[in-house]
């Protein structure tokens, strides 16, 4: 499957994809008013997180792991793996906020919500036309979205 | 939280500051309706002009710290920066001009050599915007290179006397006359000396790359070739310069030819000086010196003095790479350049490359920068017309650097004379430089001049070397395009066809070194 894949070597840490993440899943789709209104009303955060250690920096969000921890280890079904596009899903409506996924996931990829019991996790942009809008927004292509199965 | 006025910000950032600070170039203008305070900014400058400020929780800018690289304004993800020149202007005196006074105010302060970078700003005659190109009409028809054939390909070599052929009646004539080693290119146009130490690796890579798949040559500098690039080697033009930087015998047999750098057009008569913060692992194996020592490149070749000396070096090259490639020599456009390029070709140079005054620099005195050396066109003219004169222009092929800026650019050389031309600051500006101008400080914003492992990461090789791919061929189709209105299929027919250049608004004595009637005749 297509997956977004970062590249250590050219990440330059300047966390525009974190700001493409909460654009795309803004309700205003504008980034001014998502960072400066929604992020603080409704929490608002992005799926993805720098992680930076002096010069080295990266980007983590959600790998849909061919065979995912949090699937295994989250207790209400709210992650499942879809077995059509491979995609590790996230079903907001049955989260219960135990935080299991977050203990379970090896990447760290997974992201309490900042005022609800609910995840934060890669959604792949689901449905949006362009593709993850932080591979659209990476100005140094450090981040790929492509099939590597092969 | 107290809200200050943002006058007084300004003031505050500049308390403590030498009085002459005030003094600064541009200012950064933050939209209020647009900044959101993301910081991207903050990240992206490496002059901290922008920064976070505690106090007030939002990001502010100290505008005597912008050196207008413009990456801020590129990166910030809702277009509130625009940067500036200061509006604040002296009393206006042509005589006494801004950059003098600036210039006095920071030696008064620093007691130091001013240090420039890039090619010269000042004001000196571009011939290239005085040449104007012909075009075919009735009496002989234009070509289309989209339908018909358009020969771009160059060789850089010695060309023989004559060509002797076997001809015996039945079969196809052969050719007796052994060539000598020749650099093929398949356009006139090559990534020039920008050595890996004031450039990075990424960016040594991606010309590397670049030259590969454009079957050009890109030049490695003065600082050696890493063992990883080897194996671009078919494209790679090795350079022996004054410091001897990384040269060794495999390194001379790395490459499609090797370059003996005299001189530099930006810094005629000026070595060079690597200082030591830039000298990381890797530059460090590359050039064979310890990791944070200054690599210091003296003003001359120590073991040249005289065109017999320099004769020696190149046939010592030629020993060491077993006579495979050819040897040139690059020298700084000044004032008797014709007479030296006459003795160099004498002395055995395959190629001569001549680098005029306004070619780039990661540093130069700002003085020497901006006063020594003559204009490229000039050079190349005077040059070209010597070798024919003394009927040796076909020993060494003729490469013109410094200041080339577009595909035109490329033909009015070609038609002055030149086989091919090096591009520089082209080639940076084609993976982001803005010429701010600042490369001797090593904190290059856009990861070009510097070696900083956070900032040259911003270099990715994989984009780098497709906008040098994009930028050549886009030349390359427009050189066609040219060729093809002046009734020409091949570049050959261009070279040295100064008929097809008229000069506009040059005096007799600029038409006369240019060789070039005036526009009307």
């Amino acid at each position: 499957m297509k997956r977004v894949y970062p590249n250590r070597e050219y990440c330059i840490g300047c966390h525009l994809c974190e700001l493409a993440c909460i654009t795309a899943h803004s309700e205003s789709g504008d980034l001014i008013i998502a960072y400066t209104q929604e992020r603080e009303a409704a929490g608002l955060s992005p799926c993805k997180k720098i992680f930076q250690k002096g010069s080295e920096c990266v980007a983590i969000s959600c790998r849909h792991c061919d065979d995912p921890s949090c699937v295994a280890a989250c207790i209400s079904g709210a992650l499942h793996k879809d077995p059509e596009t491979g995609e590790t899903v996230y079903d907001r409506g049955k989260c219960v906020g135990c935080w299991s996924c977050l203990m379970a996931c090896p990447y760290g990829a997974i992201r309490r919500h900042p005022v609800e019991s609910k995840i934060v996790k890669c959604d792949l942009c689901r449905g949006r036309e362009e593709g993850p809008a932080c591979v659209q927004a990476c100005p140094n292509q450090a981040l790929k979205y492509e099939d590597r199965d092969e | 939280m107290p809200q200050f006025p943002n006058i007084l910000c300004e003031v505050l950032t500049v308390l403590f500051q030498p009085i002459n600070k005030n003094y600064h170039e541009f200012i950064i203008e933050r939209d209020k309706d647009r900044c959101i305070n993301c910081q991207v900014c903050v990240r992206q400058c490496s002059y901290e002009a922008h920064y976070w400020d505690d106090n007030r929780q939002k990001v502010m800018h100290d505008n005597s710290k912008c050196i207008g690289c413009h990456r801020c304004e590129a990166l910030c993800p809702t277009a509130a920066l625009t940067i500036r020149r200061t509006p604040s202007e002296f009393r206006p005196n042509a005589n006494w001009r801004p950059v003098f006074l600036q210039n006095i105010y920071k030696q008064a302060d620093t007691g130091g050599v001013l240090l420039a970078g890039m090619g010269s700003p000042v004001d000196i005659p571009v011939y290239w915007d005085r040449l104007l190109l012909d075009a075919s009409q009735v009496t002989n028809p234009s070509i289309d290179p989209l339908r018909e054939p358009m020969e771009l390909r160059t060789y850089l070599g010695t060309k023989p006397d004559r060509l002797k052929l076997l001809e015996n009646g039945q079969e196809p004539p052969s050719l007796q006359t052994e060539i000598a080693p020749q650099i093929k290119l398949d356009t006139p146009i090559m990534f020039a000396a920008m050595s890996f130490g004031a450039i990075n690796f990424n960016l040594h890579r991606a010309m590397a790359r670049a030259a590969t798949e454009l079957k050009t040559a890109y030049n490695t500098g003065e600082g050696g070739l890493h063992r990883s690039l080897f194996k671009y080697g078919k494209h790679t033009i090795v350079q022996v310069a004054s410091g001897r930087f990384g040269v060794h015998r495999d390194y001379l047999n790395a490459g499609c030819g090797i370059e003996i750098k005299i001189g530099q057009g930006a810094k005629p008569g000026i070595g060079g000086h690597l200082p030591g913060e830039k000298i990381n692992d890797k530059v460090s194996e590359t050039r064979m010196i310890p990791i944070g020592s200054d690599a210091i490149s003296p003003a001359p070749h120590h073991d040249i003095y005289s065109i017999e000396d320099l004769l020696q070096l190149i046939f010592a090259l030629k020993e060491a790479s077993e006579y495979r490639v050819p040897v040139s020599v690059k020298i700084a456009a000044v004032h008797n350049v014709a007479a030296i390029a006459s003795g160099v070709v004498r002395a055995g140079a395959d190629i001569i490359t001549v680098d005029g005054m306004r070619g780039g620099t990661g540093a130069a005195p700002a003085m020497i920068r901006d006063n020594v050396g003559i204009p490229i066109e000039l050079a190349l003219a005077a040059v070209d017309q010597r070798l024919r004169d003394e009927g040796i222009r076909h020993k060494a092929s003729v490469v013109a650097a410094g200041g080339i800026r577009c595909a035109a650019d490329v033909v009015k050389a070609i038609a002055l004379g030149a086989d091919a031309v090096y591009i520089g600051t082209a080639t940076l500006l084609a993976v982001g430089c803005t010429l701010c101008g600042r490369c001797y400080t090593g904190k290059c914003p856009w990861g070009i001049a510097t070696n900083d492992p956070r900032l040259s990461k911003r270099q990715n090789p994989d984009v780098a070397s497709r906008k040098l791919v994009n930028l050549v061929n886009a030349w390359s189709h427009e050189i066609q395009e040219m060729l093809g209105g002046m009734g020409l299929n091949s570049i050959e027919s261009l070279r040295g066809n100064r008929d097809k250049l008229r000069g506009i608004g040059l005096s007799d004595t600029e038409l006369d070194i240019l060789g070039v009637k005036h526009a009307g005749r």
